[in-house]
């Protein structure tokens, strides 16, 4: 006999909606059902009626997120199907667009994953040192989200060589805060207990379930658009791929926590080697065609595929963000886990699944309902958290 | 390997299978196959070539049906190779490769409520993205309507 | 009705309803939260259920699938409560006008009390704004 366990579909610190039906048998997860389509805009076929420079602005607004990779990704595809090449210095400046968008979306998760395993003080000292990420976003873009800086055939706006001081200032203000989040969360006794083994997405399940990015690194799967085709400046730079073995929740936050600093080596390489010159080629008019853009975003690839009759509008334009197969692959990962770690593993893939606000245990034999809030099955998590630590008696 | 001998491979292994050969540029490979062949093509692409299936799209053509493009890239290379077959309206019927490939479950779950299209031995085919109440035979990305 | 509603200016407990939004104005909203902005020090609280709720947060379009859902977390929470709006989705469907899941704006189908614009709004917006409200509904008081 087993139960079914709505979860969603609202999460406040979610970026979708979604809906997870967990069949549990007892404690123990059995099978998950998941039902997205609450957040569906119908952005494809609206970005038939945009044109192209307005498709920019379009997709910028898929995930707020990760409000640059679907714009790179976006721009790849166009010059993909323009056959043009941005300037040096345009390719620099998308790049430290890029890299500092990681650095804010891992901190965003690691912040989250540390609430939801009963560490508010993570989440809070994490995201205060997010707010120099989005200070530097602001200094350089104008706004803390939603950017607004790609454009086909360049960026829109310069980095200025008076703000290059206070530029690596914030960067070297923040390298010793990866130390301490690095000590906080990678040598910590309860952290291990509870991450280590959880919710594993075998090397072969990756492949099954197609899924990218920091979903599949952990799991041995060594995919990285930035490295398998290098767009921007990712080719002239010297960097590393961050790969672990053993695909539990615990490898996924090292392999967060881990790229970050190669972020941190990529924007200060770019900030050297970056050049005077035009950074933008004006472009009027794209041909007919197909055109493909790939970028890793924060979670994984993104991809986006346009198709052009030669107009000013797209005919199709079709967009494949990284959540789209990670989330799927929970339908793996969750089984056989407890309920209590099912948030945390439904979490580590980064739709940061966290905070469901409602949700009902349906009892199949009797037919009676009761209701469990989002807030007790974080209950639950930190319940687990806190015998872990009597056990280990820290 | 590289893309080369992949594409020699292909070519020589499922090469009467494939009815165009289109290479946009380096790194952008399209591949017109029939829609019988594309349940086969797709499973020696994912188990023997150990492909990684990026997604699906497809697209309602002026020419009476519709253009499924299913994208493929292999580890550590830069190509993507894409797979084209064309589905004649108006029975818009083709063979699910969601049986062979897993990831491709929700996207063609996504283009059937979409579309129209009806996916032949899809394990779960039901809405994945529009309301459940949607009205039956009203495709958004459909032309014709 | 006059003592819940001042009740209510003291300390609302916000609770936060994302209907098909992009995140980012989720993602400041949380941001008020955290060390920087600390929005706690007004005693505004983000809580985990609608029942517990003065305040309704809604941000995003109202997708079609969202309706009879939001109408369900509108009814859980107690009244008097006040409904705010933030960023441009919610306000009208900005960038996303025209599309065919989304056939109303928030405010046809929930009675809004203020309007935060902004796509997305800065932290310091959102504050302002909910500090605007709390005063009208001290002079309603």
């Amino acid at each position: 006999m087993s139960e079914i366990i709505p979860i969603g579909p609202y999460h406040p610190l979610q970026e979708e909606p979604e809906f997870f039906r967990l069949h549990v048998e007892g404690e123990i997860v059995k099978k998950l059902e998941i039902e997205i389509g609450y957040n569906h805009r119908g952005i494809e076929k609206l970005a038939e009626s945009k044109s192209w420079d307005q498709v920019v602005f379009l997709v910028e607004r898929i995930c707020g997120i990760c409000s640059t990779s679907h714009p790179a990704a976006s721009i790849c595809a166009m010059e993909d199907l323009g056959g043009i090449e941005a300037p040096e210095r345009a390719q620099y400046i998308r790049t430290v667009i890029c890299e500092l968008e990681r650095v804010h979306s891992h901190m965003l998760w690691l912040g989250l994953a540390g609430h939801f395993i009963g560490y508010n003080t993570v989440w809070m000292w994490v995201w205060k040192y997010r707010e120099i990420v989005c200070d530097l976003l602001d200094k350089i873009t104008g706004n803390r989200q939603s950017y607004a800086m790609f454009k086909c055939g360049g960026v829109r706006r310069d980095i200025l060589d008076e703000d290059m001081l206070w530029i690596r200032q914030s960067l070297n203000k923040l390298k010793p805060a990866l130390d301490l989040f690095k000590g906080a969360v990678m040598d910590d006794p309860v952290i291990h207990a509870r991450t280590k083994g959880v919710g594993v997405l075998t090397r072969q399940q990756a492949i099954d379930y197609c899924v990218v990015g920091p979903t599949a690194r952990p799991s041995g799967v060594a995919i990285d658009v930035r490295k398998d085709n290098p767009y921007f400046a990712y080719d002239w730079i010297d960097w590393d791929i961050v790969v672990l073995e053993e695909g539990d929740v615990f490898s996924k936050t090292a392999v967060r926590i881990l790229e970050m600093y190669e972020s941190i080596k990529i924007i200060e390489q770019c900030l050297d080697k970056m050049k005077p010159g035009v950074i933008d080629l004006h472009v009027k008019e794209l041909p007919a065609g197909e055109g493909v853009g790939r970028a890793e975003a924060p979670r994984g690839e993104v991809f986006h595929y346009c198709m052009s009759d030669g107009s000013n509008f797209p005919m199709r334009y079709k967009v494949r963000a990284p959540s789209y197969t990670n989330i799927f692959s929970n339908e793996a990962a969750c089984v056989g886990q407890t309920v209590a770690d099912a948030a945390l593993v439904l979490a580590a893939v980064d739709p940061c699944y966290c905070c469901t606000e409602r949700s009902i245990t349906v009892r199949n034999d009797r037919g009676e309902e009761n209701i469990l809030t989002g807030g007790d099955l974080i209950r639950l998590s930190h319940e687990r958290t806190k015998q872990i630590r009597k056990e280990l008696g820290v | 390997m590289t893309w080369a001998e992949i594409a020699k491979r292909i070519k020589k292994e499922r090469g009467d299978q494939i009815l165009k050969w289109f290479e946009h540029n380096p790194k952008r490979i399209y591949a017109d196959i029939d829609p019988e062949n594309l349940l086969d093509f797709a499973r020696y692409l994912f188990k023997d070539l150990n492909a990684r299936f990026i997604i699906a799209s497809a697209l309602d053509t002026p020419r009476g049906g519709v253009e499924i493009i299913y994208h493929f890239d292999f580890l550590q290379l830069p190509q993507v190779f894409s797979i084209r077959v064309f589905v004649r309206k108006p029975e818009l019927e083709v063979e699910s490769i969601s049986p062979v490939i897993k990831g491709a479950e929700w996207i063609e779950r996504e283009i059937a409520e979409l579309l129209g299209i009806t996916f032949r031995n899809h394990p779960n085919p039901i809405h994945l993205i529009l309301p459940n109440d949607w009205p039956e035979g009203n495709y958004p990305l459909r032309r014709d309507q | 009705m006059g003592i819940k509603l001042k009740a209510l200016t003291r300390s609302p407990w916000v609770y936060h309803l994302s209907t098909g939004s992009c995140n980012n104005c989720d993602i400041e909203i949380l941001d008020c939260l955290t060390p920087r902005y600390d929005l706690e020090r007004f005693g505004i609280v983000l809580v985990g259920s609608p029942r517990h709720a003065d305040a309704l947060l809604v941000t995003g379009n109202m997708t079609a699938k969202n309706i009879p859902r939001v109408k369900k977390v509108y009814e859980q929470m107690p009244k008097p409560g006040v409904v705010i709006a933030v960023g441009t989705c919610a306000l009208g469907h900005g960038v996303f006008n025209g599309s065919y899941v989304m056939p109303h704006t928030v405010d046809e189908i929930l009675p809004v009390d203020i309007y935060i614009p902004g796509c997305p709004m800065k932290p310091e917006a959102f504050i302002a704004g909910v500090a605007k409200l709390l005063a009208v509904l001290r002079q309603k008081a």
